[in-house]
């Protein structure tokens, strides 16, 4: 014991297993018996999989402009498949030599999605609005061409990404004010108005997506006077829209039960009518707090535009799948599959990690 | 006000006119609201009676008794061609039930597995979780669907070359095969099983009321198990002590004998419980998150175990929080199978639309559709409401 005071320095500093790589193995890793198998079997997956995987998918694939047989002499994974059919995927049978035109659509439409995402930009108000009607026109403009010196393009031949993004943000976009007439509905003190409300909201709640593209497709036609034709794409659009509203509906409900009962006898008490103290007072609180849940329905709805192969539109999904249908590069439907799902998950992935910031950043505000 | 009644006689409000009364407002506007839907829908049925008359097609459910003229892959009542569409909804019905129940099942372990996983102290374990959350999510589930189903057909080994890892289990791209008892005297062993299970639920109130009168606990868990050994293996004996098992052997073109799981049904199985599972994983982990230290704490210095921590004071809090939005994952995941129609699993939606192609029933095939999922989710909501009012907080 004596000495210890020599090695002062020694014992002041923490014992080598505590700190460091080790220190953080230790307490990470190997905490107590069972951490440790669990770690070790974790890392026994780790190993088993994963090299295998970085193999298959970068050191023995195959890229660039290559034929399939090379493909399939090839080890690892076809990424020349994608090469071949890129443009395919992104946008389906739309004529190849107007390619540019979906491309320019769907970056202002990327734009307008983003730019709408930015808090900073939210206090010009209606003007995002503005933007979103020019924005629209002009996307409309660029994918039917038939002015300005455009070739007349029908929308049977739109598809892939595209449509994807049109099908989610036009279904979203119309969804939304009817979801906010339906919760309204809901929670009116008119029985008539209320039943009816509920009746809608819980009929399109319990029955599946699939179900209403069926009747958009097979029994809408039945539905119109003789003569009048809508096409699928938009009766698929319709389907979309009236399915997300039921949703969107439920959404604000919740957004409105949070408004506390002061707020409405204030806003009744100051004389506002119905209209006015919903749309001065009760909604702007209402709909800020459901902003985030209102992010992750948009995420629902993205994936969900993907069954709208079920009925044949040339959605992402449905190009992918018909990218590999080509007799020459059938067996790389992984990598096609991949390769869409990666898409997916890009938009995905950033929009949940945007609701889950807006959360926070909204919730900031309330506290202080 | 009585007071004054003298001079504000003037002052009182003039009687407003009528039209602006709310009370009559609001019963003009509903008037109007449900005079309106009632028009859209006379509207729509006057076109479809007129094309439906205009295309000799005879609406009512008639049809059903008919014959259905096509065959269907897997059911679990007996079917043919012959029979007719009534019995083959029936077969599509109880096939989406099957998913829908064996994928609950499923995505709930695997949900409460994976969410626990994410919060694990272990680094690497809490990362591989959070993996598979984030990946399974943010992909649509008809994709995944498609995915595994291409990799059940096209990556594992044809009938005729399955991987078999133990004696008459085989993996192919035809599905699953097994073996299954093939005698009656099996019966013994769950008869067994049953009467054990009753005897532990006995055992087990018996010491709670032990508990909750003197505080003191007895051990459950050792005679539980003994009690179901014992059961099983009397039953066992009772029904003649069976050993043999009826196995799949592969003969001419397909596996003959034993228990049958489709690719079909793998796939869709597959898809539905790991997707269902990334969405039940986050539930568990706010509804574990939700219960605050204090008590955790608050219960460890009142001298309980982890275990008992858990079981007492964690999990009954977390359940509250964890069943309802739990409730909407099982009633998206029965209404996902729908999607079996993609992959070919005759489910409800794949023999209805089946059947709307041949007979052009389109507006009764679909009415089948959603009414069944309407019972569906209403059968799941009455029945997860009644659970939770049965965990709810009970307050004086």
């Amino acid at each position: 014991m004596t000495d210890t005071t020599e090695k002062h320095e020694d014992w002041s500093r923490p014992p080598a297993t505590e700190v460091g790589i080790i220190g953080w193995l230790r307490k990470n890793l190997f905490s107590n018996w069972f951490n440790s198998i669990l770690s070790l079997l974790a890392i026994y997956l780790i190993i088993t999989t994963v090299p295998g995987m970085v193999e298959w998918a970068l050191i023995n694939s195959v890229w660039g402009d290559k034929s399939p047989e090379i493909c399939r002499e090839a080890k690892g994974a076809c990424w020349a498949f994608i090469y071949e059919k890129h443009r395919f995927i992104f946008f389906g049978v739309y004529p190849y030599e107007q390619h540019w035109r979906p491309l320019v659509a769907m970056i202002i439409f990327l734009t307008l999605i983003f730019g709408s995402c930015v808090k900073p930009l939210w206090k010009l108000g209606w003007w995002i609005a503005v933007a979103w009607a020019v924005g629209l026109v002009m996307v409309g403009i660029l994918m039917w061409g038939g002015v300005f010196g455009l070739k007349y393009v029908d929308q049977n031949q739109w598809g892939g990404l595209p449509l994807t993004l049109f099908l989610a943000t036009f279904g979203t976009v119309f969804a939304f004010p009817l979801g906010i007439l339906l919760a309204l509905g809901r929670r009116s003190r008119m029985p008539a108005i209320r039943s009816l409300s509920v009746a809608y909201i819980e009929l399109i709640r319990g029955v599946p997506l699939i179900s209403i593209l069926f009747m958009a497709s097979v029994m809408f036609p039945l539905f119109l006077p003789a003569g009048i034709s809508i096409d699928t794409l938009l009766r698929a659009q319709v389907g979309i829209i009236l399915f997300g509203a039921a949703y969107g509906a439920e959404i604000i409900r919740a957004g409105l039960q949070a408004i506390p009962r002061g707020q409405y006898e204030a806003a009744d008490a100051m004389g506002l009518s119905y209209w006015q103290s919903m749309r001065k007072i009760i909604l702007p609180q209402a709909l800020r707090i459901t902003i985030p849940p209102m992010v992750n329905g948009f995420i629902g709805g993205f994936k969900d535009t993907s069954l709208v192969v079920i009925i044949g539109l040339f959605d992402l999904l449905m190009t992918s799948r018909v990218a590999f249908q080509d007799i020459n590069w059938r067996p790389f439907f992984v990598e096609g599959y991949l390769f869409c799902a990666a898409i997916y998950f890009c938009f995905c992935f950033f929009m949940s990690r945007y609701s889950q910031w807006l959360e926070k950043d909204l919730a900031k505000g309330q506290n202080h | 006000m009585t007071i004054n009644t003298g001079e504000s006689e003037g002052l009182q409000p003039a009687k407003a006119v009528f039209y602006n009364d709310p009370k009559v407002r609001a019963i003009f506007w509903q008037i109007v609201a449900v005079g309106g839907v009632i028009a859209v829908f006379w509207f729509l049925i006057h076109n479809t009676m007129v094309n439906l008359e205009r295309q000799n097609i005879a609406s009512g459910f008639s049809f059903l008794d008919l014959e259905a003229g096509f065959a269907i892959g897997e059911g679990l009542v007996p079917y043919s061609a012959a029979n007719s569409y009534w019995r083959a909804i029936l077969v599509g019905l109880l096939n989406t039930i099957k998913v829908a129940v064996i994928g609950i099942v499923f995505a709930t372990i695997i949900g409460t597995v994976v969410g626990v996983m994410r919060l694990s102290p272990n680094w690497l374990i809490a990362r591989l979780a959070t993996v598979y959350i984030e990946t399974l999510r943010n992909v649509p589930l008809l994709l995944q669907l498609f995915f595994w189903y291409a990799m059940i057909v096209e990556v594992l080994p044809r009938a005729k070359e399955a991987y078999g890892p133990f004696l008459g289990v085989y993996l192919s791209n035809r599905g699953f095969n097994m073996p299954l008892p093939d005698t009656w005297g099996y019966l013994g062993l769950l008869g067994g099983f049953l009467v054990a299970l009753i005897a532990v639920i006995w055992l087990y109130r018996r010491n709670k009321k032990i508990h909750d009168e003197t505080g003191e606990i007895k051990n459950t868990l050792g005679p539980s198990m003994l009690i179901f050994a014992v059961g099983m293996m009397i039953g066992w004996l009772a029904g003649g002590a069976p050993t043999s098992l009826d196995s799949p052997e592969f003969k001419g073109f397909s596996f003959k004998g034993g228990g049958e799981v489709t690719s079909e049904f793998l796939a869709l199985w597959l898809g539905l419980t790991l997707y269902t599972a990334s969405f039940i994983a986050e539930i568990v982990r706010s509804g574990i998150l939700a219960v605050s230290k204090g008590q955790w704490e608050a219960a460890g210095s009142l001298g309980l175990k982890r275990g008992q921590i858990l079981r007492f004071i964690v999990l009954p809090q977390a359940l509250r929080v964890i069943i309802p939005p739990t409730t909407s994952q099982y009633l998206n995941l029965t209404k996902n199978s729908s999607l079996a129609v993609a992959i070919g699993y005759p489910d409800i939606v794949g023999v209805t639309n089946t059947t709307i192609n041949q007979s052009g029933q389109a507006i009764e095939g679909i009415a089948i559709i959603m009414s069944v999922y309407l019972t569906l989710s209403l059968s799941i909501s009455l029945f997860m409401n009644w659970y939770n009012t049965k965990i709810a907080l009970v307050e004086r």
